[in-house]
């Protein structure tokens, strides 16, 4: 039997066209839109100014407090303006726009590919280090690393979880990471184990990725203290908490982290970025992004810079399918659709999905017949069916007495639902309500 | 870039799987039990599947286009389930008129009055039953004898039911064993060869249909498994205390409605339910009181009365039994 959460969860339709191809480097774009806001927490503050000279690697946007990150650029040029550019959100933000010339790094970053194993830093030193390279989860929450590697007092961290799962139909990046760069994803988890003084790490993956465990379960065997999970294939299994319910047997209490179970969880992505920022001194800049799709020529994973706009991965992909419908960035089950092919690449960025005009639309909306199969599908254990109802009745206590603020935002509910209800869109309006509420609470 | 998309929140993706479908899925789940009582009933099992399937799609249809002016929303299959459901609980033999009048019932007064789809407390196809029970007793418990494939409608013979011979009889102080050779064997009565209900009568059949609901994962598998377990257990008690006087539990799960009313009455969406424990709550009340009906009741037969009492209790246990949510019980490993 092999390994998974226990409660909920549904199954999509994998789809991983891309998964056998190899990832490639996408050819420079001529200008890159970088947002300030591309992580959870504060935007960044720009230290550049038109007209100045960067290279890529250099810093320019500063954290702005301890939940926030650097960002660096990831072109060599010259800043061409500060502007509002709308990305993947939906909304304008603040970018620091740079014209291309040339590809010039920062002398500090080591561009040699030969592996680097042995740690010189100290623990401090390997957060300080994280921190000052921009690395946030590359998962898709965009969390920035170092805080969750900074353990507040009394708290006792005893495992740190690798997640591989990639449970998001259609998604290949980690995987193709897993294959091609295993050895430095593995020297970063070995980075983030000193980080957090921990003896054991778990990478949980799932089964519809056998070449993925066969090649990291072999390579493990060189690094102490690292061992290789496959898990069932079942969605939300990527998801923070299930994956931890999954490999440890441990539930992080409503509202609490999981370093209240003792653990930490990190993107097998991330562990690559730690890699080469503290055995490289690289920070980051680029990332691996899947572009893929029913209609989508040639399916792809590309190492692409951060603030390439979308249509240029599209178009190396084979162009914009005649029949498109929508494009979101990141998986069908919690990517976000986009507005326009001009929105750029930030960190949170692992796919592009393109839809035909005929999957894009939703399901004919019926009544709700009371099957429960949004309860039976729902990995937090909660009643979606009333959560919808009591969000349209504005009952905000009832709401939060019935766990709302719970919901992962997986969507296995409304995927489930036979009679085609919007039931997360609901319960997103009725978490914004009573977040709304709690936070005034507090003041 | 000059194309429309479509921008919406996520998820982008969705299960196949409509009402409609699952709607349709029960329709062909119930086949095999109407395939069985048409081979033991005849073209009377035809005739009043048909009457009552037509009357039940009629009647939404008119009450949605010219009472509620709605669009009629017969299509989803939802009064198809109750036709042939309402079929399936009434003897072979019924007038027409009232069939008819059962569906007019069970459509207008126990689903569209309460506001369709999604919002009937009691199973409609159950309340037609009972009305029909009450308001035409003697129509509603003269059961043909099932004598294999007949071409006549209104003349078969009509005898009781194993549960009516073996109630009646030890009320009058029968001995029990008199009473078992009177009634078909246990294995007749696993494939139908017995009098009652239409579509009641072939447990083989009705189970065909479980596991095709099963596997097609339109319910599952806690509601008939809890009734079936609890009448085993409740009669098994019975029995193992005073074998002269109390039937055995398989005599009560074959008999009268509780395959059918397990399988497809008691696993109605709206009616039942929503979590798993208050599935398992549901069908332990459904098993006790139909036993207590059967075995202390006035009536030979308590599944319809079972269901449709449990019903009134789901959205008290809807509203009490909640699912137990991640993270409730904290566990630090």
């Amino acid at each position: 039997m092999l390994k998974t959460f226990v409660k909920g969860g549904v199954h999509p339709a994998e789809c991983k066209f891309s998964e056998d191809n190899a990832i490639v480097n996408l050819p420079l774009p001529k200008t890159v839109s970088i947002p300030i806001a591309q992580h959870i927490g504060a935007p960044s503050k720009v230290i550049v100014a038109k007209g100045d000279k960067v290279k890529v690697g250099d810093k320019i946007a500063e954290s702005t407090g301890f939940v926030s990150a650097n960002i660096h650029s990831s072109v060599s040029g010259t800043v061409n303006k500060i502007d509002d550019v709308l990305d993947s959100t939906g909304y304008k933000r603040t970018c620091i726009i740079i014209d291309v010339e040339g590809d010039e790094w920062n002398e500090i970053i080591d561009r040699t590919t030969d592996l680097k194993k042995e740690i010189s830093l100290t623990e401090k030193e390997i957060i300080a280090k994280i921190n000052a390279s921009g690395i946030v989860g590359l998962g898709g929450a965009t969390f920035p690393s170092h805080v969750k590697l900074s353990i507040p007092d009394g708290k006792k961290i005893n495992v740190l979880i690798i997640n591989g799962v990639e449970c998001e139909p259609y998604l290949t990046s980690d995987h193709r990471l897993m294959i091609e760069k295993a050895n430095e994803m593995l020297v970063g988890v070995q980075i983030l184990m000193k980080a957090l003084s921990v003896s054991r790490a778990l990478i949980g993956i799932e089964n519809n990725k056998p070449d993925a465990i066969a090649h990291l379960s072999l390579l493990v065997k060189n690094y102490p203290g690292i061992e290789v999970h496959p898990l069932k294939v079942k969605y939300p299994q990527g998801g923070e908490k299930q994956l931890i319910k999954a490999l440890i047997n441990r539930e992080v209490p409503s509202g609490g982290l999981p370093l209240d179970v003792g653990a930490v969880v990190h993107n097998v992505g991330t562990a690559f970025a730690v890699y080469e920022a503290v055995q490289k001194n690289k920070p980051l800049f680029e990332r691996v992004v899947t572009v893929t799709g029913q209609l989508v020529s040639k399916p792809s994973n590309f190492m692409v810079r951060i603030g390439t706009p979308v249509s240029q991965l599209i178009e190396a992909a084979g162009g914009l399918p005649e029949d498109t419908g929508k494009i979101i960035n990141g998986g069908p089950m919690m990517g976000k659709a986009v507005s326009s092919t001009e929105v750029p690449v930030t960190k949170g960025t692992s796919g592009i999905l393109i839809m035909s005009k005929d999957a894009s639309k939703r399901k004919k909306e019926s009544t709700c017949v009371r099957c429960a199969k949004c309860v039976s599908a729902c990995p937090q254990g909660l009643e979606p069916f009333l959560l919808i109802k009591q969000t349209q009745l504005e009952k905000n206590d009832e709401l939060e007495q019935n766990g709302i603020m719970d919901c992962i935002e997986c969507g296995s509910c409304s995927f489930t639902c036979p009679a085609g209800l919007p039931l997360l869109d609901y319960i997103r309006l009725g978490k914004s309500r009573v977040s709304r509420i709690i936070r005034s609470r507090k003041q | 870039m000059n194309k429309l998309i479509t921008v919406s929140p996520s998820p982008h993706v969705y299960e196949d799987t409509t009402v409609k479908r699952l709607m349709f899925d029960v329709v062909i789940a119930m086949l095999p039990a109407l395939a069985m009582s048409i081979y033991f009933f005849g073209i009377g099992a035809i005739i009043v599947t048909l009457v009552a399937v037509v009357s039940c799609l009629l009647f939404e249809w008119l009450i949605q286009k010219f009472l509620l002016k709605k669009e009629p929303t017969i299509t989803d299959g939802s009064a198809i389930v109750t036709g042939v459901l309402i079929a399936f609980n009434v003897p072979s033999n019924l007038p027409l008129g009232i069939i008819i009048l059962g569906s007019l019932f069970a459509i207008g007064v126990a689903k569209m009055s309460f506001g369709g789809l999604g919002n009937n407390p009691f199973n409609p196809a159950l309340a037609g039953r009972v009305f029909l029970l009450i308001s035409f007793p003697v129509q509603m418990t003269s059961w043909p004898v099932p004598s294999g494939f007949k071409t006549g409608y209104t003349d078969a013979v009509t005898g009781a039911t194993p549960l009516g011979i073996v109630k009646e009889g030890l009320s009058k102080g029968d001995n029990l064993t008199d009473l078992m050779a009177q009634i078909p064997s246990h294995m007749e009565m696993f494939y139908g060869r017995m009098g009652g209900s239409m579509g009641e009568i072939a447990a083989a059949a009705i189970l065909i249909g479980f596991a095709y609901l099963l596997f097609r994962k339109v319910i599952t598998w806690h509601i008939p498994v809890s009734i079936f377990l609890t009448i085993t257990v409740f009669t098994g008690i019975l029995w193992l205390v005073d074998p002269t006087k109390n039937a055995d539990p398989i005599f009560h799960l074959l008999t009268g409605g509780v395959m059918l009313g397990a399988v497809f009455m008691a696993t109605d969406y709206v009616t039942s339910p929503m979590t798993t424990k208050g599935m398992w709550i549901f069908g332990i009340g459904i098993g006790v009181l139909t036993i207590l009906i059967r075995v202390f009741g006035a009536y030979p037969e308590g599944v319809s009365f079972a269901i449709l009492i449990m019903n009134a209790f789901v959205p008290l246990i809807n509203a009490y039994v909640k699912p137990k949510r991640f993270g409730e019980e904290v566990n630090h490993g």
